[in-house]
């Protein structure tokens, strides 16, 4: 059974329809990132999941629980990330953690020692008796991770975890989920529009755009749909021979080829097609240093979506 | 079942973070020791160290006029100085000791309840597993318990105030009248329940603290109103009319936090941030 299962998930405030219609699925221990822009439906869809708010249509199940009757059971299993760290900033991050460690039925025994485990874990140990109205930006935001994990939830979401960080605070927040979101089997329900973090993180992404789902699948999966051809850089001991760069256009699975110098680009109609340009070059005694097929990024996915979906619109 | 522990720690979290704030706390000490312990004590001490008291006493004549003697048997043969002593201390300045619960338990509130959202602590708490339930009963026990323990401890100090300054007036200890017990223990827990009642009923509108405070402040008014109708003449705060009067605030106090506690939702916190 998935951890989260949708199906048709809508809620509209007032005239706005800030999630519409949404079927999704996340597996146990996936690392899923909801990516779209601000105001696409991704805290909404957050707090929809948590029990905070009703769905105006639509189910949705977290651990086989009912989104709209079981909030506060589901809450006891999910550990939130705010987009706002939600700090008390007159208290000690201690006193934070112990609170929130109460909140969430940590054995009252037990907290003393969870509470320097997370805090050394993330890093604040020896700032743990300082008022957190002290602490920097990021370190607020590993402080607010550090709650997320204080009461070892199974399933986590996180969101927006690096906006408004500085780039070394938001590499250290990254590092941080990458690091404790690896061990222990645990869910992830990453929210972002930073695609390089979702890159480096996620192993499922679903892009949402104004409250629709537009795609959901692996990076890579996604862009084998998207993109039918690809690219290959090629890395020769010379510049080619003109007739050899003419023997590749004849090719009929080679589409477009650029030769600049010694460096090749070809596309071709599939991952398949390698072994037979590799086969023709070598024909042609072109001597191969470096076969480099061209992955598409997230953001290749994400801009692509968005420019089919504003085509659409425009149409 | 209520999750006593989630509520204790809300409790003690919300007051940690009034602690913290000298803005909050500070005021919610001196006012009470001004208004409840320093002035009655200097007025009370005034025509004893002026020799004022028959000038002073025709201000109180209206209220004078409408002490029960079954209430106060032995007040005609009082002097005027004793006279004096008796009523303001026991009487006239007993509506004050309502203005402190109102204001203790409207600040307190509005620092738990708006607070939370001025701070952008609200949205980490909605998230906890703890019910809308369990996070009202809180919020308003936070404004209740520090609001008791001020109240009685003013009352107290007042107690040994106005006896030491009263002692070799009245030959002896004369303080408190009987009104105090319904004061004390009925009406200004009352009052302080209506203080947070009317906090939870504006933190769903206000934005900031001062915003809720503010709103609050018009609460003062019905307890001057109480105040001036005594010196007036129209109404004698005995024990009887003082347990009618807790009564009375009892029920719109009650009301207000249940139509509070109605409207304490999860969703409609979440749109008001």
């Amino acid at each position: 059974m998935p951890i989260i299962a949708t199906q048709g998930l809508s809620m509209r405030f007032g005239n706005v329809q800030a999630v519409n219609d949404l079927d999704l699925q996340v597996e146990q221990g996936q690392v899923f990132g909801f990516l779209g822009p601000n105001g696409a439906g991704k805290t909404t869809t957050v707090r929809l999941l948590n029990g905070l708010l009703e769905p105006t249509a639509g189910d949705a199940t977290v651990f086989e629980m009912d989104v709209r009757t079981q909030g506060a059971l589901i809450r006891r299993e999910t550990g939130v990330l705010t987009e706002s760290p939600s700090l008390y900033e007159a208290l000690t991050a201690r006193q934070n953690l112990a609170f929130y460690g109460d909140l969430y039925g940590v054995p009252q025994d037990a907290i003393a020692h969870r509470v320097d485990e997370v805090l050394e874990r993330f890093g604040l140990d020896e700032r743990a008796d300082d008022r957190v109205g002290g602490y920097s930006k990021g370190m607020k935001q590993r402080l607010a991770l550090a709650r997320a994990f204080m009461h070892k939830p199974r399933l986590l979401f996180l969101d927006e975890p690096t906006a408004g960080l500085d780039p070394a605070a938001a590499r250290m927040v990254v590092e941080l989920i990458a690091e404790q979101t690896n061990s222990d089997g645990r869910t992830v329900f990453l929210c972002t529009h930073n695609l390089t973090e979702a890159q480096r993180l996620c192993d499922v992404v679903g892009v949402i755009d104004r409250g629709w789902l537009r795609a959901v699948g692996a990076p890579e999966t996604l862009a084998r749909q998207m993109w039918e051809r690809i690219w290959v850089d090629l890395r020769l001991a010379a510049a080619p021979a003109e007739s050899t760069v003419a023997g590749l256009k004849a090719l009929p699975f080679v589409s477009a080829v650029q030769a600049d110098s010694a460096q090749l680009a070809v596309e071709l109609g599939s991952e398949n097609d390698i072994a037979d340009l590799i086969a023709l070059l070598v024909a042609q005694q072109e001597r191969v240093l470096a076969v480099v097929p061209r992955a598409h990024t997230l953001e290749d996915i994400y801009f692509r979506l968005q420019s089919h979906d504003e085509g659409e619109e425009a149409q | 079942m209520m999750n006593k522990r989630a509520i204790r720690a809300i409790i003690i979290k919300d007051l940690r973070q009034v602690l913290a704030n000298k803005m909050v706390w500070l005021p919610m000490i001196m006012v009470p020791l001004m208004i409840n312990v320093l002035m009655p004590a200097l007025l009370t001490l005034t025509p004893t160290l002026t020799g004022t008291a028959d000038a002073d006493l025709d201000d109180l004549s209206a209220m004078l006029a409408i002490v029960p003697a079954a209430v106060e048997p032995g007040l005609a043969e009082l002097s005027g100085l004793q006279q004096w002593v008796l009523l303001s201390s026991s009487y006239m300045f007993a509506p004050m000791f309502l203005i402190v619960p109102m204001m203790v338990a409207s600040i307190i509130g509005a620092d738990s309840f708006v607070g939370e959202k001025e701070r952008k602590t609200l949205e980490g708490l909605l998230y906890a597993p703890v019910s809308d339930g369990e996070i009202f009963m809180a919020k308003v026990l936070t404004g209740l318990i520090p609001t008791q323990v001020i109240s009685i401890v003013t009352f107290v100090l007042y107690a040994i105030v106005v006896n030491a300054v009263g002692y070799h007036i009245m030959g002896g200890i004369f303080f408190p009248r009987p009104n105090w017990l319904p004061l004390i223990l009925w009406v200004a827990p009352a009052v302080s329940v209506a203080g947070m009642g009317a906090i939870v009923l504006i933190s769903s509108r206000a934005k900031t603290f001062m915003q809720a405070q503010q709103a609050a402040g018009v609460l003062v008014l019905p307890l001057v109103g109480l105040m001036v109708s005594q010196l007036a003449g129209l109404l004698f705060l005995g024990a009887s009319t003082l347990w009618l009067v807790g009564a009375v605030i009892w029920v719109i106090s009650l009301w207000m936090i249940w139509v509070g506690a109605k409207t304490f939702r999860r969703g409609k916190l979440l749109a008001s941030i």
